[in-house]
């Protein structure tokens, strides 16, 4: 029943697009490992991070479109789970720095000793074991979207008022995490990382194997989302989010079905942060701001939302772009931000995916219509 | 209240009010549908008929008064999905059938059996089911349109894709909201005979402005007005009511 539940979601296409991203994932690493520098084909370090990273964001992206493209929730604040997945691993990497710390405390990190702690508080226990981390990673956001799914679809808070909760819920995060007394760096946040499960974190074989985990964490939250849009209860999800109140009419619960898909997002946005954070090194509360969760927004929209492959696809265009806009022409950016808003809204409405769609079935009626 | 609920009446309201600041969309309003009966309610514009739908219905709930299902159940204090798994279906004004779907996947996403989110993560269509979806499809002409998305029909094909979807649900009350509204005459008699035939094996409650077509249904009438029921019985008596043909005609 599993086995069909995973499989029977996947067409063709997303099984190819699968196999591409395990691929980029694997193939990477390889060439910046086993390909001496100098060699065309060599990848240097710096582009398989970028990638891990671009991997990273395509994956939040995703679950950003679980929730948007296929349950009309508009999340502006899905930033916020993938800073608190992202915390809760720099947690772990924090305690994994021991004694190696600029104080040589070996079991508060730097920044307690610096605030003069005197313990640790109480929410960093179990973080030095990995496991407890990994089931933080997910604990956590997977909590929040509860209780805020919980309160506001009951409540049936829907549209711009959800958003805008979802949008004050990561600013008041991000308020919280930069008092120095929440007891997680502060402004700071939480870097100087040494070593992830006993391997050294800046070592390329290690950045390696995290950009592979970061392409396998994808595809399988693509099997993952593919395997719950095509279900039964994929279909009654893009029912209500396109006539809500004829769900209700015809016996549906819609809160569970809402409050189900917030919670499966918020924990793959929580995995991607936390698979981010070693690859860049730091974690702090800048990750909380609003303007992070509407720029994961428009890898969506720039993808397509209400498909899978939209926002991976999206989320590798905007950053790839923004990548080279910041290092050629920074105060531009901005401005591209801005005109790629209102250029997706008005002339790609299903995204890059959608203008896909369209060019595929003008040329099929225009290849009808020829011969006639 | 306990021998009250023990009523034979399939829906039983007794002396229901609702107000939207101040205004009594429904004053005191009782009326009772028994089972297998087919009952027109009409009424001129804010007669509070669309509200007393919405009560029933549990979108909206009466500031006083009784409203009990099948003798045993008080929809005030339901929500809309229970009030729809016990057995009451609505169909609204416009046809509302899910656009981004296939013709096939709105009915069964209407037909009645699994609502709960967990439950149908797992669940294929059963082969029960399968063959219910294929005789609807027969039923409502549209086999070959099955595999269709619902946004491609024509106006007149949803109609036919929403009464499919209402025999799925399967309700044991069926409310129809100004059902040939829009329509010409030809798919008004057309919808009265369908309503007939659902009719056979459902009690419907049809709200409706169109004089012809609630001829056409040959039923017993209820005719509202500010929100209370003005009148009662077959369409020849009540037009005969000098007060109904004053609230109508006296416009």
């Amino acid at each position: 029943m599993i086995t069909r539940f995973l499989v029977q979601g996947m067409d063709r296409n997303l099984r190819l697009f699968i196999l591409l991203v395990l691929a980029v994932g694997i193939a990477l690493p390889l060439l910046n490992q086993l390909v001496p520098p100098g060699n065309p084909f060599h990848v240097p370090a710096w582009v398989m991070q970028l990638i891990g990273k671009y991997l990273c964001y395509a994956l939040l992206a995703l679950a950003l479109d679980l929730v948007w493209g296929y349950c009309g929730i508009l999340s502006l604040g899905h930033g916020a789970f993938f800073a608190l997945g992202g915390y809760c691993m720099g947690m772990y990497l924090m305690r994994q720095i021991g004694s190696r710390g600029v104080y040589g405390n070996p079991l508060l990190p730097d920044f307690m000793v610096f605030l003069n702690y005197k313990q640790l508080p109480w929410f960093w226990h179990g973080f030095d074991q990995f496991w407890f981390a990994a089931i933080m990673i997910v604990l956590v956001p997977s909590v929040l979207a509860f209780a805020l799914g919980w309160f506001a679809f009951r409540s049936r808070v829907t549209g711009v008022y959800l958003s805008i909760i979802t949008q004050a819920m990561t600013f008041a995060l991000m308020l919280a995490f930069f008092r120095n007394d929440m007891g997680l760096g502060g402004n700071n946040g939480l870097t100087d990382f040494k070593d992830i499960l006993g391997f050294p974190v800046q070592s390329d074989a290690t950045r390696g194997i995290l950009c592979f985990v970061s392409a396998l964490a994808l595809a399988l939250g693509l099997v993952a989302s593919a395997a719950v849009v095509s279900s039964r209860f994929g279909k009654a999800l893009t029912a209500v989010r396109d006539a809500e109140s004829r769900m209700r009419f015809l016996g549906y619960r819609v809160e569970g079905y809402k409050l189900f898909v917030f919670v499966l997002s918020a924990a793959m946005a929580g995995i991607a942060g936390a698979i981010y954070v070693p690859q860049v090194g730091i974690i702090n509360p800048s990750e909380f701001s609003p303007a992070n969760s509407i720029e994961a927004v428009l890898w969506v929209a720039v993808g397509g939302r209400g498909t899978l492959i939209g926002p991976v696809i999206g989320a590798f265009i905007v950053n790839f772009g923004k990548t080279w806009l910041t290092g050629a022409l920074p105060e531009v950016w901005l401005f591209a931000l801005g005109a790629l808003f209102i250029v997706v809204t008005l002339l790609l409405p299903k995204g890059v995916v959608g203008l896909w769609g369209q060019i595929k079935t003008r040329s099929r009626e225009r290849r009808a219509r020829a011969p006639a | 209240m306990t021998e009250q609920r023990s009523t034979s009446a399939l829906l039983y309201l007794s002396g229901v009010t609702v107000s939207f600041d101040g205004f009594k969309a429904l004053n005191n309003l009782s009326l009772l549908v028994e089972p297998g009966e087919m009952r027109a309610i009409i009424g001129p514009n804010g007669a509070g008929k669309t509200t007393m739908m919405d009560v029933v219905t549990g979108k909206t709930r009466p500031d006083s008064g009784e409203v009990v299902f099948d003798g045993k159940s008080d929809l005030t204090k339901l929500d809309e999905a229970h009030i729809a798994t016990l057995g009451i279906g609505r169909k609204f004004q416009k046809p509302t059938v899910f656009e981004s779907h296939t013709v096939r996947d709105n009915l069964l996403l209407a037909l009645a059996g699994l609502r709960s989110w967990y439950k149908l993560l797992l669940a294929a269509p059963t082969r029960a089911e399968n063959a219910r979806l294929d005789e609807i499809l027969t039923i409502i002409r549209m086999t070959e349109q099955q595999h269709m998305p619902a946004a491609r029909l024509s106006h007149g094909q949803k109609q036919w894709l929403e009464i499919g979807m209402l025999l799925a649900q399967d309700p044991k009350l069926l409310l129809v909201d100004e059902p040939v509204a829009g329509m010409t005459d030809v798919e008004t008699e057309t919808t009265a005979q369908v309503l007939r035939e659902i009719n056979k094996t459902h009690s419907v409650v049809v709200v409706e402005h169109d004089m012809s077509f609630v001829r056409a249904l040959g039923v017993k009438v209820t005719v509202l007005h500010e929100g209370s029921m003005l009148a009662e019985g077959t369409l020849d008596q009540v037009s005969a009511d000098p007060r109904v043909v004053e609230v109508y005609l006296g416009r």
